[in-house]
């Protein structure tokens, strides 16, 4: 039964993974009540589960109800133990795996100021407007984009504008929803 | 009915209204108020502890033997983080703990106030849950909330963190219901899956090799579930193993009954487990002291896991039958689909399995080789046992950590639940004498016995302060060999026999100790009068410190060493144990 499982020659360390890592996206239903984000980060520290992204805000004010967004990258076995793990603690409700449900969309923000003059400032805004980036600030000399989109996207734009002076990036992290007319 | 109240006057009333009869705690400039309300009352008993670590310990003893939450009120600052060692304890052997610690006032924290600390900053990681509470409104719920949630589920430790101004600050108490607790969130499974429960008897039915491994949660669900584990072994005839702190919940005393399993466990529970086809784990969690090498693993069997907490499955070992629910409940279920699937247990079936169990167990793997010189460590447990049967008393057994918990968890025998507390997952020294303190204060007229060894008793030495200012006649019954054992023993195994810092030097004189905290003390070195002295410990009607002066170098066997699975258990008659661990096995603990 455990034969696919290679010795470690540990009796306490867990058995090596043999399987892949995968990327999965959670939502986490929580209370929004102080120390409940310490509480899942600590949670992820504390069990050496790796965190790609997170996102966090209240999204019920009357019930006090926040949504976390996670990316976490573990291996099938891992992931479903973060999902236990996060059940447990009191003040979440439900925890989805969106990855492994399948229909969902993710959206990602990003603000992305641009340095330049000349040939590159036309350059950059001609980009700007094929990856659909709205300018949100502009002197003489710079842009403030603001580009959503999936991760892979904003990804792109970033490395695009790279060569055309790219100062700097802020991105929120991801932001992921199921599809359909169900609710969480 | 609300009623205007003190924050503080709440904390005592809430505590009352849960039917809390003592609290162990400290004192300290933040927690002055709620000790003032607590000094104008009557119903709840304060313990005044020596050190805020065996408060805890004290709690948890008093939880294990009774099925109560166990109560803890400490001050600021120190005072919690002093708790800490104590929680994380709870948290791994899922004992129920309510914690209150008193907080600086809301307008000084985190101003690096004087005795202050993050408390619940510190503590989110060695409870299961914990709240700071701001405003006094909050305060009655969160009280209420934090013995439903400690008690409910998997227990484990809760805390409570209280400002000074909120203790002083006027509110209305009332006492909340269940269903109107805020967390909606947090709604523990108890009830098994009904299909899931018939696939599990359905495979014990098929059985040829089965073997019952049950754990912690057996206790923690109750007496009930302890009759009904005897009840369906009984229906089953199958052999029955526990982990350390599922002893109890099987009688001893019963030939069913293997012995305990894991790295200290008996030969033949360990070979059941590696060559069984069917493995029924009610109430255990795979921890890697049971395990031992895990893709070695028990390779053949089919395996149903019965565990209240979700995140127990798969976690470690996979299993075929997973069953999330109340250990008690599913085994009520487990007998009631045998027994609509048959009247006769697998006898026969199971015939040739018992009969290689029986040659495992004529082994004699907790055999010793005793001496008319020195006092075994195994055979002053055994003496202990011998005597402590003849009482009329209910009997109680505590322990430190070490080669004597070990040696205790194998020659001791415990027929009833309840009756032996010891750390298992976290494995704090210094467990024992608070814990024997605790249970004693929730049977006064039981016989309570801290086996303890020299290390680990003097980290709570302290507590026997306590014991004799209530009155509490615990026996710490001291099997003193001047050696950190364990630690010694893998430093054989592990470290060429350089025992770096693991002997005991200037020891105190344990008899003189007992005296000056006003107890009694008695040492024995000698084998021929060992029972005398035992009959002496027990008819002393007050706290004794009992030095058993023991044999130095004695190992605890059998042993599966790091990094082996469980057909590679060493015997007693092992000569060498520095040769065993090969280079990798070296880097576990």
């Amino acid at each position: 039964m455990n034969a696919h499982m290679q010795p470690t020659g540990s009796a306490y360390f867990l058995t090596q993974e043999t399987q892949q890592t995968e990327r999965h996206t959670l939502s986490v239903l929580v209370d929004n009540e102080p120390g409940i984000l310490a509480r899942v980060v600590g949670l992820f520290s504390a069990r050496g589960y790796n965190i790609e992204s997170l996102t966090v805000s209240e999204t019920e004010h009357g019930r006090r109800l926040s949504r976390i967004t996670v990316v976490v990258v573990a291996t099938p076995k891992v992931l479903v133990q973060i999902k236990l793990q996060l059940e447990r603690l009191v003040p979440v409700h439900r925890v989805h795996d969106l990855t492994a449900e399948g229909n969902y969309v993710e959206r990602e923000l990003a603000l992305i100021k641009v340095k330049g003059t000349g040939e590159h400032r036309a350059e950059t805004l001609r980009l700007a407007d094929a990856f659909r980036a709205h300018i949100v600030d502009a002197t003489v000399e710079s842009f403030v984009f603001e580009v959503t989109g999936k991760p892979d996207k904003i990804d792109s734009f970033i490395a695009l504008m790279g060569p055309l002076g790219l100062v700097e990036v802020v991105r929120t992290g991801l932001a992921a929803i199921g599809r359909g007319p169900e609710g969480m | 009915m609300a009623e205007k109240m003190t924050g503080a006057e709440m904390v005592i009333q809430a505590l009352a209204d849960q039917g809390v009869e003592h609290i162990f705690g400290y004192p300290g400039g933040a927690a002055l108020p709620i000790y003032d309300a607590m000094f104008q009352q009557e119903q709840v008993k304060h313990i005044l502890v020596r050190h805020e670590q065996g408060a805890t310990h004290m709690a948890e003893g008093y939880a294990r033997s009774t099925g109560k939450p166990g109560v803890v009120l400490v001050t600021s600052g120190p005072g919690a983080t002093n708790a800490v060692t104590g929680l994380t304890d709870a948290l791994m052997d899922s004992i129920p703990l309510v914690c209150i610690t008193a907080q600086v006032p809301t307008s000084l924290i985190g101003t690096d106030g004087f005795q202050e600390c993050d408390t619940v900053g510190i503590t989110r990681s060695c409870t299961k849950h914990n709240y700071l509470v701001k405003d006094i409104k909050d305060l009655p719920r969160v009280l209420h909330e934090a013995f439903h949630i400690a008690t409910t589920g998997r227990p484990g430790p809760v805390v409570v963190d209280i400002p000074k101004d909120i203790q002083f600050a006027l509110g209305d108490y009332y006492k909340p219901e269940i269903e109107t607790l805020r967390h909606a969130s947090y709604r523990p499974q108890v009830d098994g899956d009904l299909k899931a429960i018939e696939a599990a008897v359905d495979l014990m039915l098929r059985a040829e090799r089965p073997v019952f491994y049950t754990g912690g949660g057996v206790i923690n669900a109750g007496p009930e579930a302890s009759e009904n584990l005897r009840e369906l072994a009984e229906l089953t005839g199958f052999p029955v193993t526990s982990t350390l702190m599922g002893l109890g919940a099987f009688p001893a005393s019963n030939s069913q009954w293997l012995g305990m399993l894991g790295m200290h466990g008996t030969y033949e529970a360990n070979w059941a487990m590696h060559d069984c086809d069917v493995m029924i784990n009610i109430g255990a969690r795979f921890d890697d002291r049971i395990t031992g090498r895990i893709d070695a693993f028990s390779p053949n069997s089919r395996k149903i896991h019965v565990d209240i907490d979700p995140s127990s499955i798969n976690k470690i070992i996979r299993v075929d039958i997973p069953i999330v629910g109340d250990c008690n409940r599913v085994l009520e279920e487990m007998i009631r689909v045998w027994r609509s699937r048959t009247n006769q247990p697998r006898t026969e079936a199971i015939a040739p399995w018992w009969k290689q169990i029986e040659k495992w167990r004529s082994v004699g793997s907790l055999n010793f080789k005793n001496s008319e010189t020195t006092i075994k460590p195994q055979w002053a447990i055994q003496r202990l046992y011998e005597a402590t049967r003849n009482q009329s008393k209910d009997v109680f057994i505590t322990t430190e950590v070490g080669q004597h918990q070990m040696w205790a968890a194998q020659h001791f025998h415990f027929d009833k639940p309840n009756r032996w507390m010891t750390s298992g997952g976290l494995g704090t020294m210094g467990y024992g004498l608070p814990a024997a303190v605790g249970v004693q204060v929730a049977h006064p007229d039981a016989l309570v016995i801290d086996i303890a060894g020299e290390a680990s008793v003097q980290m709570t030495m302290q507590e026997m302060s306590t014991a004799v200012q209530y009155r509490l006649p615990i026996k710490i019954f001291i099997l003193n060999n001047e050696r950190m054992g364990m630690v010694r023993q893998w430093q054989d195994l592990l470290h060429g026999s350089r025992y770096a810092h693991s002997y005991s030097e200037s020891l105190p004189d344990f008899v003189k100790l007992a005296e000056a905290y006003g107890g009694k003390g008695i040492r024995c070195e000698n084998p021929a009068e060992l029972d005398a002295a035992i009959a002496e410990m027990l008819d002393y009607d007050g706290p004794v410190l009992f030095d058993v002066i023991v044999e130095k170098d004695e190992n605890c066997l059998p042993m599966i060493p790091s990094g082996k699975p469980h057909n590679e258990i060493i015997l007693p008659d092992t000569a060498n144990l520095g040769s065993i661990i090969d280079e990798k096995g070296r880097a576990l603990v």
